[in-house]
């Protein structure tokens, strides 16, 4: 049935020079369109007023279409996505994106759609988005999404916000003041509770791998606005005292906000809205198959229970989403958009919401559907545990908290003892994956695991890429015992190897554009 | 149930290997620690609408998508809509290049030995819109316009420390403005509004009576949301730097073809929407925030958004890339960090490098000058329809401008929607933002309206405004 081979990997090396040293006077890679005789004579002629009419064009290279086309395939011959491997990034996800999902993003039917095109020319477009707010509703357990927000950030200010909202509709604000978030939480969780003027609270998390639940009770007060949770945690567990903290939340009026970014571990089985979440967001770029594009772009959906807000029950907690909510008329068939009407929080983005990663996210749920989806979280949770039962066994790895409880999404191996005996560290094993033709696993994060190695194959990935992964990290190990020296070399395969990172932010010689680059090496 | 071509351990087999190995006779039990009460039904779980419920086949997938898709209104025209979003030929490569799995498949480079292709795109597209900008540093970028204006509000107020105040023109794009205005929800901060001269541009007068010592920031756009170019600029940025504020400029990228570049009119953060450069509109997303600004370790330490830099390998020996200053960012600052920005617009980015590398300097100069005879040409066309005011304001415009139907004795809603019939698709109604301006719309060209498109419009137009 499956064989396991030796890896041998060679990443393509070209000396790319950067597109600014390509290329030669005269030389064009497009033609643009000019306008035509009639036109030119109609108009007669550009008038701009001289003091704002650009002196000196800007300093672009000059260079063919073909050379745009190698210099570009020859970028991408040095880069690796999930298509050219496994990629277990913990906590990104980084799925197989069906291909299906790019047909339909990049319909001409839509691409060429404008924001604030008539309903009735986009009645299409509205049903597919239409359906997806249904949809995530479903999934989630919610009563009302808004597509409007563009990554999981963006999501989680947008719920930080009508949290903001919801205590300053009940005159609570000057009371309202703190988020609390445990210690293991991403760190976009603190910063969007920050942007949104809270002040924000650490809660530890228990050698089990929960909250502390004591330690929760002694920090939640009537200044609680809320509390920011993932579950499973980015620990990969099951937050098993969901249901105290709730209540605990709750009874002083704080809203739950559930960071949807580990929903991949719990579809079919459990969702945000039966376990007392009032506000989710969901990234679509992670568990419903759009590409993540080398860092965007992505989708960030947030949905909410139907809650109330004020005391004449005239205001839900829907009523303070953002961006433009898809309705449909039943008596006449037609699909329009709402808002951000009055209580609404407003606009984080300019217009609707990303379409692109939508529609890919929408082909996958539709091709899949309820039963598919329960698949990919069982088949997902068991490539999980698969890879930590047999990691286990390597000398050096451990999976601190929780040890043994099963994982869910992703698991956390540390490899704490592996750097104790040998001073090999986690960023030596990452270059010693790399060096195998795998992408290596999300490193020093979350903060509480030392020598994180945070691991997340997904439902994507073959059971016999997992044994080469642990087969190389098998090697690795009995590297770091027998001859430490030589994985500080790591990688050799690849196309650069280690990098200054040291020049690279030292205000001296730091670059961060090729103008300042030259500036600084002409001195 | 049966293996699912996305899930390659679904299978009898496979899921045995596995099973064995963790010793468990059941999936079931890696899920005991969700308690029951929270517990979602199988049954109830496999009857809720979520897609059609079993997995479907690719084909019946596409069909219900195209069958969807075939309820969109086919236009005559592209739609003569702008504000903040233009449609611009994409040229094939764009889109081929972006196709390419390593890129598209890829996450955020955190492993730079084997991501150096895609950081090294990352940077060519902060180093070239820095030089289209004229700016120094280009971060790789943010959600949208709108989103980089939140950002460039709050940057300002965090680099003017005490600071309560942030000035805008009138003329500022309402959506960005909404945009803005939620980002400073938390915050006391008052955005004091600048009106408009008879040139359609910002009054400076009415600037210079309304700046003060607490102002952090005047942002300006140009061209601005009614297309009418900025030619006191550097007047403007002068003012604002006279009473220690921030300068920040919004621009439309395709008019920096024609126009003075930012960097040249003395900004000091540059923000602006990247999809001209080669994205298409999509009903508004996905987009590229552009945010940019001078050389200053000030401003750079409080900027958000990710940064690549170019170094070297470690022997130094080879040109590489890192992602610097990632102190600023939330993995590393938390609550502290400039932005909580994480997944950003990468893709986006890259495509606008690829768009401006095969345009260079000459095309896009080119490609401004299209756009700018296409409106003018439009603009003398509908001048001479009976009732019809292209001259609301005297000032210069780029390629969108207000066109006025008072004296039509028509309301614009109706126009839109006998236009509708004929297949065309006008500009945007302004009189929700701009009541002052009656019965408006603002109306946008670019190089895919033709000199046909626009002589379309306008025969459907004085056909309307005659029946
Ligand atoms: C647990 C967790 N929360 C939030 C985020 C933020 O999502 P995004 O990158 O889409 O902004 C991520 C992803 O990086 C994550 O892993």
């Amino acid at each position: 049935m499956r064989g396991v081979c030796i890896v041998v990997f060679r990443q393509a090396k070209w000396s790319e020079p950067l597109i600014f040293e390509i290329g030669g006077d005269g030389r064009i890679g497009h033609i643009v369109p000019e306008p035509g005789e009639e036109v030119r004579r109609i108009v007669d002629g550009i008038n701009i007023p001289e003091k704002i009419k650009r002196k000196k064009p800007p300093r672009l290279p000059r260079v063919s279409e073909v050379e745009v086309v190698r210099h570009y395939t020859r970028l991408t011959q040095m880069s690796y996505g999930v298509d050219n491997g496994p990629v277990p990034l913990g906590s990104c996800t980084m799925k197989y994106n069906p291909r299906i999902g790019f047909e339909a993003a990049y319909d001409p039917r839509i691409t060429w759609l404008h924001p604030l095109q008539d309903e009735d020319t986009v009645q299409g477009l509205l049903k597919l988005l239409y359906l997806l707010q249904k949809w995530l509703a479903n999934i989630t357990g919610m009563d009302k999404c808004t597509l409007h927000p563009a990554a999981g950030a963006h999501g989680e200010l947008t719920g930080m916000l009508v949290t903001r909202k919801y205590h300053d509709l009940r005159g609570q604000l000057n009371v309202k003041k703190e988020i609390i978030v445990p210690d293991s939480a991403h760190g976009t969780n603190p910063a969007s509770a920050s942007m949104a003027g809270f002040t924000v609270v650490e809660v530890p998390s228990g050698s089990d791998g929960n909250i502390d639940v004591e330690a929760l009770k002694t920090v939640v007060s009537e200044k609680t606005a809320g509390l920011m949770i993932t579950n499973p945690s980015t620990l990969g567990l099951f937050e098993e005292n969901i249901a105290e903290i709730e209540e605990l939340i709750h009874s002083v009026d704080g809203l739950l906000y559930y960071d949807g970014a580990n929903l991949n571990g719990i579809m079919g089985y459990t969702r945000p809205g039966d376990m007392g979440f009032d506000i989710a967001h969901i990234n679509i770029h992670k568990t419903f198959g759009s590409p993540h594009g080398g860092g965007g772009p992505g989708a960030g959906p947030v949905c909410v229970k139907d809650r109330v807000v004020n005391e004449d029950k005239s205001i839900r907690l829907g009523d303070l989403l953002p961006g433009y909510i898809v309705e449909y008329d039943e008596d006449n068939d037609k699909y329009y958009l709402l808002g951000p009407g009055k209580h609404s929080i407003g606009l984080l983005k300019a217009f609707f919401g990303n379409i692109g990663p939508l529609i890919w996210g929408f082909t996958y749920i539709l091709m899949l559907g309820a039963k598919g989806l329960r698949l990919v979280t069982e088949q997902a949770v068991l490539n999980t545990n698969y890879f930590a039962s047999k990691i286990r066994k390597v000398k050096g790895f451990s999976i601190p908290y929780g040890e043994n409880r099963p994982r869910k999404h992703e698991v956390v191996v540390s490899a704490e003892k592996l750097y104790e005996e040998t001073g090999v560290s986690a960023l030596d094993v990452a270059k010693g994956l790399l060096d195998a033709g795998f992408y290596a696993p999300t490193i020093y994060f979350p903060l509480i695991v030392r020598e994180a190695l945070m691991t997340e194959f997904t439902e994507s990935e073959t059971l016999e890429n997992i044994d080469k992964y642990v087969e190389r990290l098998r090697e690795i190990s009995e590297t770091a015992y027998t001859n430490p020296e030589e994985a500080r070399k790591w990688p050799i395969n690849t196309s650069v190897g280690r990098i200054d990172e040291v020049k690279a932010n030292h205000p001296k010689t730091m670059a961060p554009t090729w103008r300042i680059y030259l500036e600084k090496t002409r001195k | 149930m049966n293996p699912h071509p996305w899930i390659p351990n679904s299978t009898d087999e496979y899921c045995k290997v596995i099973m064995e190995e963790l010793g468990i006779r059941s999936i079931d039990e890696l899920f005991q620690d969700i308690p029951g009460k929270f517990r979602i039904k199988r049954d109830e779980w496999d009857n809720l609408e979520i897609g059609f419920k079993e997995p479907i086949s690719e084909y019946e997938a596409w069909r219900f998508i195209d069958e969807s898709l075939s309820m969109n209104k086919k236009l005559k025209t592209i739609p003569f809509l702008g504000g903040g979003v233009y449609p611009h030929y994409v040229p094939a490569v764009v889109k081929h290049i972006l196709m390419r799995g390593e890129f598209l498949t890829s996450y955020t480079p955190y492993q730079a030995e084997i991501s150096v292709g895609l950081m090294q795109a990352l940077f060519e597209y902060q180093s070239l819109m820095a030089e289209l900008l004229d700016m120094d540093i280009v971060n790789a970028s943010m959600y949208d316009w709108g989103s980089a204006t939140g950002e460039a509000f709050l940057m300002s107020l965090r680099v003017k420390r005490g600071r309560r105040k942030i000035i805008i023109p009138h003329t500022m794009n309402p959506f960005h403005r909404r945009v803005a205005e939620t980002y400073l929800y938390p915050h006391d901060v008052s955005l004091v509004e600048v009106g408009v001269t008879e040139k359609g541009t910002v009054n400076i007068s009415e600037l210079e009576e309304k700046i003060d010592g607490e102002t952090a920031a005047v942002y300006l756009q140009n061209p601005n949301f009614l297309g009418f170019i900025e030619e006191y600029a550097v007047e403007i940025g002068e003012i604002a730097h006279k009473h220690g504020a921030l300068f920040i400029m919004g621009v439309y990228p395709i008019s920096l073809g024609l126009l003075e570049a930012p960097g040249k009119l003395g900004a000091d953060i540059v923000v602006g929407e990247g999809q001209p450069l080669g994205l298409y509109p999509s009903f508004g997303g996905p987009l590229l925030g552009i945010f940019a600004i001078r050389n200053d370790r000030k401003l750079l330490r409080q900027m958000p958004g990710r940064l690549i830099g170019l170094t070297t390998t470690k022997d130094g020996k080879e040109r590489a890339f890192a992602m610097i200053l990632q102190t600023r960012e939330q993995h590393i600052r938390r609550e502290k960090a400039t932005s909580n920005i994480c997944t950003n617009e990468a893709l986006s980015a890259i495509a606008s490098a690829v768009y401006l590398s095969l345009l260079g300097p000459d095309g896009l100069k080119k490609l401004a000058e299209t756009n700018y005879y296409h409106a003018h040409y439009a603009e003398k066309k509908l001048s001479s329809l009976e009732g019809v005011e292209t001259r609301i304001y005297s000032g210069e415009f780029f390629n969108e401008f207000p066109v006025r139907f008072d004296h039509t004795g028509r309301e614009y809603y109706e126009i839109h929607r006998r236009l509708l019939e004929k297949g065309i698709h006008g500009g945007i109604y302004l009189g929700n933002s701009y009541p002052e301006l009656g019965e408006s719309a603002l109306y946008a060209f670019t190089e895919m309206h033709t000199r046909r498109d626009i002589d379309l419009l306008v025969e459907a137009l004085k056909d309307v405004l005659n029946g």
